[in-house]
């Protein structure tokens, strides 16, 4: 194998693996370790500039940084990195005077923003703090989108959306809100400068299934019933209740119903139980509230007499999968299978509908009527025209949205300075700091935790279950808080070596707890990977090659499962180990291009 | 050095030997000597050894006398019995031991001070008397705990830290065990792994007192230029004789080499000595041979290294003496002391 060129940016920001899964990049084990030191506002502002809304995200996250956390490959469960994230927003100061100033002095460029999801707002906050007027337009009254319209409070309550949203919305960003945009050409008559639309995916799929229309009046589609419960037009459901879908959507809809009356609810699912959308959580949550899950049921009828719902039929199914693991669902045969009920939930899935959009003014559509987009600029085919969030690729989650308003917020600053999209974009800026402070001591706590995940507690369950607006999770307290910080594994501290320094002793080979050092021949990295002390056998993680030893080997580290415990740079004589900081300053509107 | 101790987590893909123990298990307390000091390189092929070999740490007792050499046995096999007797003598704590109990296995731990200066004599009754033990030397010229004399196995002509050369002669230990009656004899380096561990898993299978002395540079005080103990040194004069292989009875064999290159020899316990030859006409069961093939590459400044002797028939101690075959621990008070009556029928016997 080529020796590793560590100085590539992506090299060991893949090896931080929570950052890296993490749609907008924040530096996860940066806020965990000012957790443990207790400097919470710190850890709250590393979260801002990242992902805008940390106290939202530290509830209701979907969270993809934990199933890619190393601490799980080697522990039982990783890091429990979104709650952290909310113990730095419940134990922060006031931090207003932390926020970057808002230039005072405009730049004459004004931006129209349709919808005031993530996405939108995190346009108008990246564009604000650069000079830009940036106008927001909601139909509803207040701004958050689908995180106030759909997340049950007792999941994410209001005063969490008000204040994060509030950082944005009060300083200096116009609002237009309960103003529907019934026309993108009105509104390019307008002469904005540039227009994003970030509006979501609005619509929710129905149950096209017999009974339907006749049995209207107690099925309800699962978002428009959840945005009546969070706006308090809907507060009470009949007592048996049966929730369609299996996804994140389905989950909310089921334990709402749990809370305004409905003392039987039930989901049912098409898929199996593992293959279900809702994240393991969601589903445990929703089970721990007395909700159970039936699956490979695909719903055929509603039955009903006189108008009124009376229950589901089901066919039993059972998953088959071709040889390219395609998998489908045949009927297994046995008899229909009734569920009685006073109300159905349909959370089947969510579409995005551009009703507004006229088609004939140069915004392209495909034949999934989504938005012609570039990938990487998120420009439509309409120059001033740039897209995010779920109105760019569908329904994902409020982390990706924030992504994709940084991603379409630098767009727009180019395109405003006549810059070229793609050339011109700043890339991330990566730097290495040697964290040595004495023969056994470094500037970070590397002795490893070998405690357990700590549960997050919460409220007495009966009485949330009683008020549709408690919010049923405490959150951790700062001692639970501080030794779940501990557990995280600081992988942005890595492991340098230097080819020069090193006498081959092996005393790192030999002191590494999880046996990632070899010394050996150097060779292709298939048959390399087989033959290292331990067989490096998670091909999506690295191997660190150096050569250029006396003996003519080479020093070969599988990044899989180290621990970033510093045991080798300890054991190491001549400090040809050394634990160095990875810093990666991810580019936001306004950073301007590196110069080479 | 570090003061942590290493932390528990595990690669998900851990392997586990026969008796479900991990690596990890053989390992001890964490390890107070020098970074970069060859002797936790020891310390950890004696693990990697123990736990390819599937050896029930509660049936080892290792042994030791006095430096950062005999400090090492609290660094490895834990869960293992362990002595730590006066400075060179090891040996005589040992044998004693083994008197009292043939079942463990004997794993006694030397430096070259230990051995080659205080605890010569004791060394050398060890080897002549077959005790059946695994003797390893951790060989770096110097009374590493005492700040780096030279000690008798230091080259003469070498120089230490601060550029005094040694005129003194050396003893190489290696000879001597041959010329005493060793059984199994080898030369390693801490520094080669691949060469040690199979060279530990033989002698540890071997019945007879087997001797490995293991070139282990001293960071601290050896490893300049000028020393014939240092990292760089034994790796441009390493003379590698043979490449071991130990195959266990119940593993197959399933590589084949090139007829003449491989040299089979079985053990007692069944268990097969696999050596590739390195050194065209070296036989290895040859004592005699060995000892001159030494000395001749020893005038030329090379440091042999490899399976040196074995004789895979040896008797051992226990043979010689004839001793009871039982540990005295399992042999009960009335066994072990018959009384009076026998005693006078014994002194009767020797009027
Ligand atoms: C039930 C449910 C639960 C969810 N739970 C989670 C969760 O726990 N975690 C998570 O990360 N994500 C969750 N999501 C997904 C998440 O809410 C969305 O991915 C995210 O809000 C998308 O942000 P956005 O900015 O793209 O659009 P949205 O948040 O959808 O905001 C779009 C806004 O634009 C407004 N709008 C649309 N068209 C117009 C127009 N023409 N004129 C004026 N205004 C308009 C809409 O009313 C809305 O307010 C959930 C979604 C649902 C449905
Ligand atoms: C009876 C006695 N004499 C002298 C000493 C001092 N002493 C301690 S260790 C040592 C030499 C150890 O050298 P070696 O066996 O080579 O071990 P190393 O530290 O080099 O591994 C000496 C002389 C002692 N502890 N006891
Ligand atoms: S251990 Fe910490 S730094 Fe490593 S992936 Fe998990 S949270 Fe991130
Ligand atoms: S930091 Fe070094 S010793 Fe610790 S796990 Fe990683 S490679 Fe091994
Ligand atoms: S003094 Fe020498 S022998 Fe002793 S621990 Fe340090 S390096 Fe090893
Ligand atoms: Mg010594």
């Amino acid at each position: 194998m080529k020796p590793t060129d560590i100085g590539a940016p992506d090299y060991f920001h893949k090896v931080v693996d929570c950052q890296w899964a993490c749609p907008a990049h924040t530096p996860v084990p940066d806020y965990i370790r000012l957790i443990a030191a207790g400097r919470y506002s710190d850890a709250y502002m590393i979260n801002w500039r990242s992902n805008v809304f940390p106290g939202i995200l530290g509830r209701v996250c979907d969270r993809p940084c934990e199933p890619a956390c190393r601490r799980g490959r080697v522990d039982k469960e990783p890091v429990a990195i979104c709650r952290l994230k909310r113990v730095a927003a419940d134990f922060k100061d006031d931090i207003l005077d932390r926020l970057p100033p808002i230039p005072a002095r405009k730049n004459g460029k004004r931006i129209a923003c349709v919808g005031a999801g993530p996405a939108s707002l995190t346009v108008a906050r990246d564009l604000t703090a650069i000079g830009y007027h940036v106008t927001v337009f909601d139909n509803g009254k207040t701004p958050g989108g689908m995180m106030r319209s759909q997340i049950p409070k007792f999941r994410l309550p209001d005063s969490v959306i008000d204040e994060e949203c509030d950082y944005i919305v009060s300083r200096g960003v116009e609002t237009r809100l309960e103003r529907w945009v019934s026309s993108l050409r009105d509104l390019l008559a307008e002469d904005w400068d540039a227009i994003f639309v970030g509006t979501g995916a609005p619509r929710g799929r129905d149950a096209d299934i017999p009974g339907r229309q006749e049995a209207a009046a107690n099925i309800h589609i699962g978002i428009d019933w959840l945005a009546n419960v969070a706006f308090g037009h809907v507060t009470s459901i009949a007592k048996r209740v049966i929730v369609l879908g299996g996804g994140n959507t389905a989950m909310d809809c089921c334990r709402s119903a749990r809370r305004l009356g409905g003392a039987e609810v039930k989901v049912v699912v098409r898929s199996g139980f593992e293959e279900m959308k809702a994240s393991a959580w969601e589903k445990e949550d929703a089970m721990e509230e007395g909700i159970p899950i039936h699956n490979f049921l695909v719903p055929k009828e509603f039955t009903h007499v006189d108008g009124k719902l009376t229950g589901v039929s089901f066919e039993k199914v059972r998953a088959e999968y071709d040889d390219k693991g395609r998998r489908s669902l045949l009927p297994t045969g046995e008899p229909i299978l009734l569920m009685e009920c006073d109300t159905v939930l349909v959370a089947i899935g969510q579409e995005n509908s551009f009703p507004w959009i006229e088609r004939d003014i140069g915004v392209e559509f495909d034949k999934w009527g989504m938005p012609v987009l570039d990938q990487a600029t998120l420009q439509s085919t309409l120059p001033k025209v740039f897209f995010g969030g779920d109105a760019a690729l569908g329904p994902k989650n409020i982390i990706t949205a924030v992504a994709q308003g940084h991603d379409a917020a630098i767009s727009i600053d180019l395109f405003c300075r006549h810059k070229h999209l793609l050339d011109d974009r700043p890339s991330p800026l990566a730097n290495l700091v040697s964290q040595k402070m004495g023969i056994h001591e470094w500037s970070y706590d590397n002795q490893v935790s070998e405690e357990s995940r700590k549960k997050v507690p919460s409220k007495n369950l009966d009485k949330a279950l009683r008020n549709i607006k408690l919010e049923l999770e405490l959150g951790y307290d700062l001692r639970m808080a501080y030794a779940e910080a501990e557990r995280c594994l600081n992988c942005d501290i890595e492991t340098i070596f230097t080819n020069k320094a090193c006498i081959e002793c092996d005393a790192c080979v030999d002191i590494c707890p999880t046996e990632c050092i070899t010394f050996t021949a150097n060779g292709e990295e298939n048959e390399l990977r087989g033959r290292l002390k331990a067989p490096a056998k998670n091909h999506d993680q690295a191997l660190y090659v150096a050569d250029g030893l006396k003996t003519g080997r080479a020093m070969v580290k599988d990044e899989n499962v180290c621990l970033h415990c510093g045991m080798c740079a300890e054991r190491c004589p001549t400090g040809a180990w050394d634990m160095q900081k990875f810093f990666l300053k991810i580019p936001h509107a306004g950073t301007e291009v590196r110069k080479e | 050095m570090t003061y942590l101790a290493k932390p528990k987590l595990f690669r998900p893909d851990t392997p586990k030997n026969a008796l479900g123990y991990t690596r990890r298990d053989y390992e001890g307390a964490i390890s107070t000597l020098c970074a970069g000091c060859g002797h936790d390189s020891i310390s950890a092929a004696i693990v990697q050894a123990c736990f390819d070999l599937d050896v029930e740490p509660h049936r080892v007792a290792k042994l030791s006398g006095i430096g950062c050499s005999s400090k090492t046995p609290d660094y490895f096999l834990g869960n293992s019995h362990g002595f730590n007797s006066v400075h060179g003598r090891m040996p005589s704590v040992l044998t004693g031991a083994a008197l009292a109990n043939r079942d463990l296995i004997y794993l006694g731990v030397s430096g070259d001070g230990d051995s080659a200066s205080i605890g010569i004599g004791q060394f050398a009754h060890a080897m002549r008397r077959g005790v059946n033990m695994t003797y390893i030397v951790e060989n770096n010229g110097v009374y590493g705990l005492t700040k780096g004399q030279f000690s008798a196995t230091a080259d003469k002509g070498s120089k230490n830290k601060r550029g005094v050369v040694n005129s003194d002669s050396p003893i190489d230990l290696v000879a001597l065990a041959l010329q005493l009656g060793a059984s199994y004899v080898a030369r390693s380096f801490s520094g080669d792994k691949e060469q040690l561990i199979p060279l530990i898993k033989g002698a540890l299978r071997h019945r007879g007192p087997s001797f490995i002395d293991v070139v282990s540079p001293c960071v601290t005080f050896n490893n300049h230029a000028g020393s014939t103990k240092s990292y760089d040194y034994v790796r441009e004069h390493n003379d590698a004789v043979n490449r071991l292989d130990v195959i266990l009875p119940r593993n197959e064999i399933s590589t084949s080499y090139a007829p003449g290159s491989l040299r089979r020899i079985v053990q007692h316990d069944g268990s097969v000595l696999h050596l590739r030859k390195l050194a065209k006409d070296y036989d290895p069961t040859d004592r005699i041979g060995a000892m001159n093939h030494l000395q001749e590459r020893h005038a030329l400044g090379e440091v042999v290294t490899g399976l040196l002797y074995v004789d895979s028939s040896a008797d051992d101690m226990h043979r010689h003496l004839n001793t009871v075959e039982k540990p005295l621990n399992q042999l009960g008070d009335a066994y072990l002391c018959p009384g009076n009556k026998a005693l006078e029928g014994l002194n009767a016997s020797l009027r």
